[in-house]
């Protein structure tokens, strides 16, 4: 059993190589932002402004300073904080379906952390995801983005890194078995999959879009959960943007179309969304996105925050994304009628917690009682019939912390069984959205192992 | 919690101490004017401590004043927290004294074990249902010897036969001549009389307002907010202090930056506990926000891996070993070898939170020579000892303001948020209101113990029990808060309801008591305690006999209480008034209990429905109860409501589970508390009785959870022998 | 600095800008018949009206709500519906420890004042925010359904 298993193993890595051959001669990696059309040209000959680096508020600042705010703009912090552990020092897993990753220790400790890091080695980690002892990265490191950057925004943000407190902490080591833990395949996967090359402007686009390309694609990683993966788990670069399930959670179709992705919100809905984690009547951020919001995205400048805006609006619209549907019809207005009808028969279960449990936040007709991060009607949460993200937010709680103090929902999952939080999604979905779901209390069990991280 | 044993007083509640009426009661002139008696209660731990106490005749603190200006003062020694004994004491008093109601005021007792001790319980304590029951007598023969002092005072005056003259809604009344003197006017002659001995107390049936439906006194303030509670307490110069505890139970406090902390607007210091930080600020806003703030590092100690799952297997393996047993009628063993058929079941209740609505919280104000203690506790005395003793003040330098509780329920007969407020304030400038979010109050309760506990009945050849054996696994509160109240190292509240208040008669009945400490965990009462767990064992247990031997499961129990008429008496009430035997439809099912606890009996039936995912909704739930004599039946039926809400929670609910050491239950997201759209339609039926009065502030609670888990099994044919049930019927 | 408008009252206070209304009313402005229960919103001791609406305190800023005309359960008696329900409450004889009563008190009065006559489902959606741990829901119904009949 255990020698046919290897052997299959062996005849996947040969699987592996073969594709891995032939897509570099049919595919050629590409770059991120390629979508576009105009020229693209080397930074150093590109004229209309300086697309990469700080916003231009913090040009004065000091090298620690830009470091912070472009080490914010890539949320570091994320990944390479366990959760409950300190910043910056490593140790959350990523529990794969064969072994778990975990994140290396970034602060400046000698031992444990990165303080024996020369620049040389930093700029090849980010820019060529190969490590200090020559061994390849695993790409949940997202070097695929980062080597987009330019050498003096990585060393930026090495700079901040070593501003920081030294941490002593080891992280466990990673336990990826053979032949997954052959480490110099990726060398073949990042043939295919990382563009391998710095940032280039784009000279038929503005010069707010090549700095809205810059964010997304060189710091923010955003393709890293929005795009879904090929079997070879890179992202599918013909269907960018278009939405996937990560950890659980549903990470949105972000294209440009206008129902099942961004299309039709405004320009001001996409920037409040961005800076605050909320948009009036579309949505707010929960799980790994209010993460993304509360560690890195609300301390970008305005201005920034717009090129994103502008950048992601060229983004080509995908209609769906393998039933992933977010919207698939017009926000749901929750007609008065509705709403006043409170009680209802008093016989549903999903109503009977809704009132409990959830009534006192959101309100009866879903404005948000407390808080607009609260509103439900017309919220993409709600207008999803697969309801993942209401799942997880039920279940795990959310917690988003804002430029005007934290909001935060509780988490609900020990307390409720499968069969009440199902009804409330359907009870939910039904009221505030744009379809009914028929979530099964099976469901959510299932939903419930699928943790965060 | 029952002391009755313990303390030699019978169980009719009634003192049966030696000390003689002449002693309990002494008079004298109040310290402006007006009358004061001073009221001894019959000591029954420690003779001495009465004898010790006569000594302060006239200490102005005492039970019952009356003023020229007509008012009765009662000098509350039982605390208010929801169960109405700012209603009833007055009541009792009122009754004899032949005032009106709204004539008799309230004062809380300051801390005086001498003077204001609980007899049942042995120092000034209100729990355990024992109000009613310990003042049920001594009140009234206060409000007699008073009424007879005044009449005396009267008659003096008038130069009239006293027996010529009559006592009537506050006044003397002298029949012969219709003349008058309001109690006021006769307050200052009274005080310089003799206290009579002997006074005779109203016949039951002459009762004007024990009996009747009583407002309560307490709840004018409380719908306004102008009601106090020991959280609303604000003094000149007050900070508030939020406080973290180790979350590992037994941990210490290893470092702690506050360098953020400290720099948020409203924070003003950051104190260092062994075992906790506390943030004191201007408002709780900024001590939460400082308190986030923290960057504590704790030392977990050795209990930093305990969990659930381990607790119950070392109590599993304790449990296989016989304890110390609480009844032992007949042969067990050997009746067991004889019997027909032998049943058995494990059954299993968890760690409970109170989780009483208003969280923990403490005012301290430490003094160059002195403190001041402003609280909400069921224990004042203990509340001033302790806080003595953490700063080394003789008792009398430690004054204790007591405030209404926002829910007791056990909590608050407990200190811990005392003690750790006063270390606090030791190291704060002025005075400092500790108050605990609600995070910190559920994981840092004292649980109601998890017991796990072994069943098992030798049935005859009509599958009638001859044997009953019940083995009692779990931590011991008694051996922790009263340690004399042990019996032979047997905790005898963690037996109630299953030992000598079993009423069922079967020949051989053994039961005992394994104790077993789970590895940091601190035990302590909860609304019910051990009968919480012990009735629903023994009611479930009979339920599975009843369904072995397959017959109504009233009727199996009433041919066992053939010597209890009380307890079939209130079996019957119940089951008719819930319509028992009439046929349910599909999904729904009937289930009964019946208990004796607490000096009362009650008998409950609820109705329930099972969905097809296995959500079990309460429809109804009927009870009887015959608690003796009723001072206040509206409150009677409020205790028993409630105690069946608070039950009902428990059983569908709620557990705190341990994990890393720690509490995994955070708040009412994760710790459900029933809310109204759960509520059941809940029916209370009082036995008219003229037994002494049995308690009533946790007996609803008790009996609740095994009438549901019996209805579940009459409707779904799953037996729950764990709580809480949550969705342990979502594969049935 | 922020202008609340409390019970009638103008309060100009300095706080911070994330703080919920209900440590405003308990710790700075003195109003403590507002209770404090949970800081999450789910038992509704610390219920006020907002402008007539019922609102948790414990999670809402105060900074935000300038010019909203807030209303506490020490004013809430000057209104029709808070006058009914403080009476049915009594005479119902609803309150136990009474700690969460204010809570249910101002749930009650926003529920009488927008629907004078609520069916059980209607109490339901009102009430189930509020959580009371001596167990007067069957009374809260019952006074809620007596004062509806109050003139």
């Amino acid at each position: 059993m255990r020698h046919s298993r290897k052997l299959l193993a062996l005849l996947g890595l040969v699987a592996v190589v073969a594709i891995a051959a032939v897509g570099w001669l049919v595919l050629r990696p590409r770059g991120p932002a390629d979508f576009a059309s105009g020229t693209r040209v080397e930074l150093a000959d590109y004229r209309e402004g300086d697309p990469t680096g700080v916003s231009p508020r913090l040009a004065g600042a000091d090298l620690v300073m830009r470091g912070e705010y472009l080490t914010r703009a890539a949320d570091c912090i994320a990944c390479h904080t366990a959760p409950g552990g300190k910043p910056f020092a490593g140790g959350m897993a990523f529990p794969l379906p064969f072994g778990s990753l975990y994140s290396t220790n970034i602060t400046p400790d000698k031992d444990t952390g990165i303080g024996g890091w020369s620049d040389e080695d930093f700029v090849k980690a980010l820019h060529e995801g190969v490590g200090r002892d020559g061994k390849h990265l695993y790409p949940a490191f997202p070097y695929t983005s980062y080597t987009l950057m330019t050498r003096s925004d990585v060393l930026a943000v090495k700079a901040y890194l070593f501003s920081l407190k030294p941490v002593r902490n080891r992280p466990p080591a990673s336990d990826i078995p053979f032949p997954f833990n052959q480490r110099y395949l990726i060398w073949f996967w990042n043939g295919l999959f990382s563009p391998g090359q710095r940032f280039q402007p784009n000279t038929g686009q503005t010069s707010e879009w090549n700095r809205g390309a810059y964010l997304v694609e060189a710091l923010g990683h955003c393709g890293e959960c929005h795009t879904p993966r090929n079997l070879l788990y890179g992202l599918s670069s013909g269907r960018k943007f278009a939405g996937a399930i990560i950890n659980g959670w549903k990470a949105y179709n972000i294209t440009s179309d206008p129902a099942w992705g961004i299309g039709a919100w405004s320009d001001a809905q996409l920037t409040d969304y961005l800076s605050s984690g909320h948009a009036e009547g579309r949505s707010s951020a929960v799980g790994p996105m209010g993460e993304a919001v509360e560690n890195s995205l609300r301390f970008l400048s305005e201005d920034d925050i717009g090129a994103m805006t502008a950048y992601l609006r060229s983004v080509p619209a995908i209609r769906d994304s393998a039933g992933l549907a977010a919207v698939p019809t017009p926000p749901a207005q929750v007609p008065a009628a509705k709403a006043a009808d409170s009680g209802g028969s008093g016989q549903s279960l999903g109503l009977r917690v809704f009132e409990g449990a959830c009534a006192s936040c959101h309100n009866f007709d879903g404005s948000g009682a407390v808080s607009v991060y609260a509103s439900l009607a017309g919220n993409r949460t709600v207008n999803d019939a697969a309801a993942v993200n209401a799942t997880q937010a039920i279940l795990q709680g959310a917690r988003l912390r804002t430029a005007h103090g934290e909001v935060f929902m509780s988490a609900f999952g020990t307390a409720y069984s499968d069969a009440e939080i199902a009804a409330v999604l359907n009870y939910v979905t039904g009221r505030f959205g744009a379809n009914t779901s028929a979530i099964k209390p099976d469901e959510v069990a299932k939903r419930r192992t699928a943790t965060m991280r | 919690m029952d002391f009755e044993r313990r303390l030699n007083v019978r169980k009719d509640g009634t003192a049966g101490s030696g000390v003689s009426r002449r002693n309990l009661l002494t008079a004298g002139a109040a310290a402006g004017s007006g009358l004061l008696l001073g009221f001894y209660l019959p000591q029954a731990i420690g003779a001495e401590a009465a004898e010790a106490a006569t000594a302060d005749v006239f200490a102005p603190k005492a039970f019952v004043r009356i003023d020229r200006d007509d008012r009765v003062t009662l000098i509350m020694p039982q605390v208010e927290m929801g169960q109405g004994t700012y209603t009833s004491m007055p009541m009792l008093i009122a009754e004899e004294l032949e005032v009106p109601l709204d004539q008799v005021s309230l004062v809380a007792a300051p801390p005086d074990d001498r003077l204001y001790t609980n007899p049942l319980i042995g120092f000034q304590a209100t729990g355990g249902s024992k109000s009613v029951r310990a003042m049920w007598e001594p009140l009234r023969r206060a409000g007699a010897v008073a009424r007879v002092m005044l009449i005396s005072a009267a008659a003096q005056g008038w130069n009239v036969d006293p027996t010529s003259c009559r006592a009537e809604k506050g006044e003397v009344i002298h029949g012969p001549t219709g003349r008058k003197l309001r109690y006021g006017a006769l307050a200052d002659t009274a005080a310089t009389l003799p206290v009579p001995d002997n006074v005779a107390l109203k016949d039951a049936k002459a009762f004007k307002l024990i009996g009747t439906p009583a407002k309560r006194l307490d709840t004018p303030d409380k719908v306004n907010g102008k009601a106090l509670f020991g959280i609303d307490v604000k003094i000149p110069g007050m900070k508030i202090a939020t406080v973290a505890a180790c979350p590992v139970f037994g941990g210490k406090l290893a470092r702690v930056d506050d360098s953020t902390a400290i720099e948020i607007k409203g924070v003003r210091q950051v104190v260092r506990l062994a075992d906790a930080v506390a943030v004191v600020a201007d408002h709780m806003w900024a001590a939460i926000q400082g308190l986030a703030a923290l960057d504590i590092e704790w030392d977990e100690g050795p209990n930093a891996n305990v969990s659930s799952a381990d607790i119950v297997r070392q109590m599993d393996i304790a449990s296989q070993n016989p304890g110390i047993v609480g009844r032992r009628d007949g042969d067990v063993a050997k009746a067991m070898t004889g019997a027909a058929k032998r049943v058995e079941a494990v059954y299993q209740v968890p760690f409970l939170a109170h989780a009483a609505m208003e969280p923990m919280n403490c005012t301290v104000h430490i003094q160059k020579d002195g403190c001041e203690v402003w609280v909400g506790s069921q224990v004042v005395s203990r509340a001033q000892a302790t806080a003595a003793e953490v700063i080394g003040l003789p008792l009398e330098r430690v004054q204790v303001h007591n405030y209404l509780l926002g829910g007791g329920f056990g909590r608050r007969l407990e200190v811990d948020y005392v003690t750790q407020a006063v270390r606090i304030a030791k190291q704060v400038d002025g005075p400092v209101k500790m108050v605990w979010t609600r995070e910190e109050d559920i994981q840092h309760d004292i649980y109601r113990p998890y017991y796990f506990d072994r069943m098992a009945a030798g049935l005859d050849e009509q599958a009638m029990p001859i044997a009953w054996s019940h083995r009692v696994t779990g931590s011991s509160i008694e051996a922790r808060w009263l340690p004399s109240a042990l019996k032979d190292g047997l905790d005898t509240d963690a037996v109630e309801g299953a030992a000598e208040e079993l009423q069922y008669a079967i020949p051989n009945i053994l039961v005992d008591y394994v104790r077993h400490e789970p590895p940091g965990i601190l035990t302590g009462w909860w609304r019910g305690v051990g009968p919480t767990h012990n009735i629903f064992m023994v009611e479930s247990f009979i339920d599975e006999l009843a369904a072995e031997a397959r017959k109504d499961p009233v009727e199996y129990r009433r041919a066992l209480l053939g010597k209890s008429p009380r307890a079939k008496g209130v079996l019957d009430l119940a089951a008719e008034k819930a319509g028992w035997g009439q046929t349910l439809r599909q999904g729904h099912g009937r289930g009964v209990s019946v208990q004796y606890a607490f000096g009362s009996y009650l008998s409950q039936v609820a109705e329930i429905v099972v969905s097809k995912e296995g959500e079990v909704r309460v429809s109804r739930v009927v009870c009887a109860v015959d608690c003796g004599i009723i001072v206040n039946p509206d409150t009677v039926k409020a205790q028993i409501e409630g105690g069946i809400v608070f039950g009902l929670s428990a059983a569908l609910f709620d557990e705190v589970t341990i994990k890393d050491g720690r509490a995994e239950q955070s708040n009412f997201n994760d710790y459900r508390v029933l809310r109204i759209n759960e509520m059941p339609a809940i029916e209370v039926y009082l036995v008219p009785s003229t037994e002494a009065p049995g308690g009533i502030g946790e007996p609803g609670t008790v009996g609740v959870a095994p009438a549901l888990t019996n209805a579940i099994f009459a409707a779904t044919g799953k037996r729950i022998r764990k709580l809480p049930i949550k969705d342990q019927l979502r594969s049935a | 600095m922020v202008t609340l408008q409390i019970n009638g009252n103008e309060h100009h206070l300095d706080i911070p800008e994330d703080m919920p209304l209900l440590w405003v009313l308990r710790d700075v402005v003195g109003l403590t018949g507002t209770k404090f229960g949970c800081g999450i919103a789910q038992c509704g001791a610390c219920t006020v009206h907002i402008d007539g609406r019922p609102i948790r305190s414990c999670v809402i800023p105060a900074a935000g709500l300038a010019d909203r005309a807030i209303t506490t359960i020490e004013a809430i008696g000057e209104t029709p519906s808070g006058r009914k329900i403080q009476q049915a409450w009594l005479e119902v004889e609803v309150i136990q420890c009474g700690y969460c009563q204010p809570g249910q008190i101002m749930s009650a009065a926003a529920l009488l004042a927008s629907n004078p006559n609520p069916s059980d489902a209607d109490i339901d959606a009102a009430m189930s925010g509020n959580i009371c741990r001596c167990g007067t829901y069957q009374r809260i119904r019952a006074a809620i359904k007596q004062a509806t009949q109050a003139a």
